[in-house]
């Protein structure tokens, strides 16, 4: 029989503890199989945030550290300036990198720091209970928002990638969704060019992630799949928001 | 013996070189010696003073409340240090810019005329110096030839630097 | 022309030479009054050298941050601020505490609370010795009160940090990082500085490895305490430090620390020219505090004068090293106000004389 299944070498034999049709457990995935097929399970350092993936170092095989709420981006430029040899990324939320974190993300990409970010988008705060995020649709219901986000009161979806794109150090930024086989298939294919982007030492990727979070969006799988394009995909929408990949490697 | 001097000026006027260079000076000689600037928000304005120790043995407070010299270089900063001068202590200030009627009967009052001796050796900028040469005149807390060693670490490679201070400092030094 | 080898720096300098002789590779630092000569000395002198890395963070926020990415790194890593700035590393400081993480912090301390003053103070002396963050942690507090000793300090903190695995803290003030002093440096910076053994470089010929302290089990968590608390113990017994001046025929011994014990100190020596009997003592260690020592000199010492430039921090760990076994006065200038020698001296002589200690 063909095997179609193996798990990465970079996966932990751990069962996930997401919910199910949750979208960190597919990032996870992914992730650990490019850590493989790149050949970075030895040279690679990750920082998982406070959020949902907090415990993502009980599935990455791979060296890891927490850092505190909203501090990755920091933390990895201490890291990578201290060694320059690693190939650093953080993985964060929308509250940790998009709120108590906007500071140290703005400034990580303006200086051009040679990691990749990983954000996951999922329109809520998920590991405290489903609370309003900056990027909330507006309208949409969370537990600190319990008649829809209002956009005069509590503002509008903030699409960080956008504004980063602005950002001169910026080297990459790709905005994917993991809510379908073809668009996962992209998610990878944009998460691989981030790395490549740092190992050509081209400065700050970043792949922002929109991601299911069907327990605090009240929604079971296929209906929180659908939601992502349906929704979320409108005011997020996907695609490359900037690359100057192909440039640097020509010149 | 503890000697506390104020150094005091517009930011320009090379008050702080002159801490700087007897701090330089004493250190040379094996003395207990603090240097300390004003900063911050004392700095702005255009005023700048430094404190500077000299002792024979610890320093237990680089902070002058009660400075035994003060070398004024602006009336400003005259009318702000003379009142906190030591009984028996002494003002310098400079006469050529400063004219003053200093109330005080407990302190010794010397004007220099630095900024016109020094235009008169062709250095304006080296009022300062002539300043610092009198001062170690008056005061004896190191010996000109120290002062003089100091420049020349100071100016490094810069031997015109040095022969134009060095200048300044004996025009003020002879002149008490 | 005698002491040649001695330069004349700034208390700030001072650190951060005395820190890139130390084999500090990486600074990350946020301006801020009265320490900026510091984060410019390490703009200036530490970028340029190999291998070694200095950014002006964005906040201090960052920086502290940055410094526990330096330290996962395995490099020796330092960061300085002064009180506000100090304040919003907390978090920071409590992260590398839980993870046994090395890195030295220097608060050149200010006027407070609040925006406060730029002006020299030791109000921070809670914050450094109680742990300052979230959580059950101590870190070293090391309190110099000369250029000379900023520079030697510099060096033992990051001997401390690496040895204890733990943050360690200098606790300076305005004045210290502001005034010059002639300064002696007994080392040369390593050619190449050492990375730690258990640095988070990538899982190459080892397994991969987790640095952590989030847990779902609470009696993971009691065993870290438990485990850091043992090093504190050891921390405790070891790292003591502190200054005696004439304290042996003592009737009265002042205890001060710092800029203060400095300022002590000249009025002691005052205060034995006029025949009185009083004497110093200046922890250099805040924290472990030379509470053994203090209890000591109370079996001949009755009266006791802690002098602080704040409303009376340290006098509690003077209180509680005490247990009630001497009576113990407090004297303190605060928001930035720099007492003098002869201010203390007249407190000092007061007291003497109001307790009878010249009969
Ligand atoms: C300073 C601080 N404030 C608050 C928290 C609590 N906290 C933990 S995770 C989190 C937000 C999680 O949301 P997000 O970043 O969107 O990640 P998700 O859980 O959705 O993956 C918060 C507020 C914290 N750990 N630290
Ligand atoms: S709460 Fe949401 S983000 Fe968190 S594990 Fe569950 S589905 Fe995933």
């Amino acid at each position: 029989m063909k095997k179609i299944y193996s798990r990465p070498k970079s996966l932990k034999k751990t069962a996930f503890h997401y919910c199910p049709g949750c979208g960190h457990s597919i990032i996870h995935r992914i992730m650990t199989e490019l850590i493989d097929e790149m050949d970075l399970q030895d040279k690679i350092i990750g920082i998982p945030p406070p959020g949902c993936s907090v415990f993502a170092y009980n599935y990455f095989d791979i060296d890891m550290a927490e850092s505190a709420h909203g501090r990755g981006a920091a933390v990895a430029t201490g890291m990578k300036r201290a060694y320059p040899e690693g190939i650093i990324f953080t993985y964060q939320g929308d509250g940790d990198l998009a709120a108590i974190g906007t500071a140290e993300t703005v400034h990580a990409a303006n200086r051009g720091e040679n990691i990749t970010v990983i954000f996951v988008n999922n329109a809520v705060y998920g590991m405290t209970g489903g609370q309003m995020a900056p990027t909330t649709l507006v309208g949409q219901k969370t537990t600190t928002t319990p008649y829809g986000r209002d956009e005069r009161m509590e503002g509008n979806a903030l699409r960080i990638s956008e504004m980063l794109a602005l950002v001169k150090g910026v080297a990459y930024i790709e905005r994917v969704a993991v809510n379908s086989p073809t668009n996962i298939r992209k998610a990878k294919k944009a998460i691989r060019k981030a790395f490549q982007a740092q190992i050509d030492g081209l400065g700050f990727s970043m792949v922002e992630v929109l991601s299911p979070c069907p327990t605090n969006w009240r929604m079971d799988e296929p209906e929180a799949w659908q939601w992502v394009s349906d929704v979320m995909a409108k005011e997020f929408p996907l695609g490359v928001l900037k690359d100057v990949t192909g440039e640097s490697h020509a010149s | 013996m503890l000697v506390k001097t104020v150094f005091a000026g517009f930011g320009g006027q090379g008050v702080l070189s002159m801490g700087l260079n007897l701090t330089q000076a004493a250190m040379m000689e094996g003395k207990h010696v603090t240097y300390l600037p004003s900063y911050g928000a004392e700095v702005r304005g255009g005023t700048a003073n430094c404190t500077v120790a000299v002792s024979n043995e610890e320093i237990a407070s680089p902070v002058a409340s009660s400075p035994e010299f003060v070398i004024a270089m602006n009336l400003p900063s005259l009318v702000r240090f003379q009142n906190q001068i030591e009984s028996g202590g002494v003002l310098l200030f400079d006469a050529s810019l400063v004219e003053t009627e200093v109330s005080r009967g407990d302190i010794e009052v010397v004007g220099i005329p630095a900024t016109d001796l020094a235009n008169k050796i062709g250095s304006p900028k080296s009022a300062n110096m002539v300043m610092l040469g009198a001062f170690i005149k008056k005061s004896n807390l190191v010996s000109l030839d120290s002062v003089i060693e100091g420049l020349k670490s100071t100016f490094k490679g810069k031997p015109d630097l040095v022969t134009i201070n060095e200048q300044a400092l004996r025009t003020g030094y002879d002149l008490l | 022309m005698s002491i040649v080898t001695k330069v004349l720096m700034t208390g700030n300098a001072a650190i951060g030479e005395a820190a890139i002789r130390a084999g500090c590779q990486c600074y990350f630092g946020y301006p801020i009054t009265p320490q900026n000569e510091l984060t410019e000395h390490m703009a200036a002198n530490l970028s340029r050298r190999k291998g070694c890395a200095f950014v002006q963070a964005e906040s201090e926020i960052a920086a502290i941050n940055m410094v526990y990415g330096a330290s996962l790194a395995g490099v020796r890593v330092m960061t300085s601020s002064s009180s506000p700035g100090i304040s919003l590393k907390q978090e920071g400081i409590s992260y590398l505490a839980a993870c046994e993480l090395p890195a030295v912090i220097v608060n050149m301390s200010r006027g407070g609370p609040g925006l406060g003053s730029i002006s020299a103070s030791q109000s921070d002396y809670f914050q450094a010795t109680r742990g300052g963050g979230h959580g059950d942690y101590r870190t070293p507090v090391l309190a110099p009160s000369s250029v000379q000793e900023l520079a030697d300090l510099t060096h033992r903190a990051f001997d401390l940090a690496d040895k204890y695995l733990t943050p360690v803290l200098i606790l300076g003030d305005g004045i210290l990082g502001q005034m010059m002093e002639p300064v002696e440096f007994r080392h040369e910076a390593p050619e190449v500085p050492p990375v730690r053994s258990n640095a988070l470089r990538g899982a190459k010929g080892r397994p991969s490895r987790i640095v952590k302290t989030f847990t779902s089990n609470p009696s993971t968590l009691e065993e870290l305490n438990w485990s850091l608390f043992r090093r504190y113990q050891v921390i405790k017994q070891a790292e003591v430090t502190y200054d005696t001046f004439m304290v042996d025929d003592a009737r009265l011994v002042v205890v001060a620390f710092g800029i203060a014990a400095r300022i002590a100190k000249g009025a002691v020596k005052t205060a034995r020219i006029e025949g009185l009997k009083v004497g110093l003592l200046r922890p250099v260690t805040l924290w472990p505090f030379p509470a053994a020592k203090i209890r000591k000199l109370a079996e001949d010492v009755k009266q006791f004068l802690v002098f602080e430039m704040n409303m009376g921090q340290m006098l509690e760990d003077v209180q509680l090293a005490l247990e009630g076994s001497a009576e113990v006065s407090f004297y303190g200038r605060t928001g930035g106000v720099i007492p003098t020698p002869s201010e203390v001296l007249r407190v000092i002589a007061r007291l003497y004389h109001q307790k009878g200690l010249h009969r």
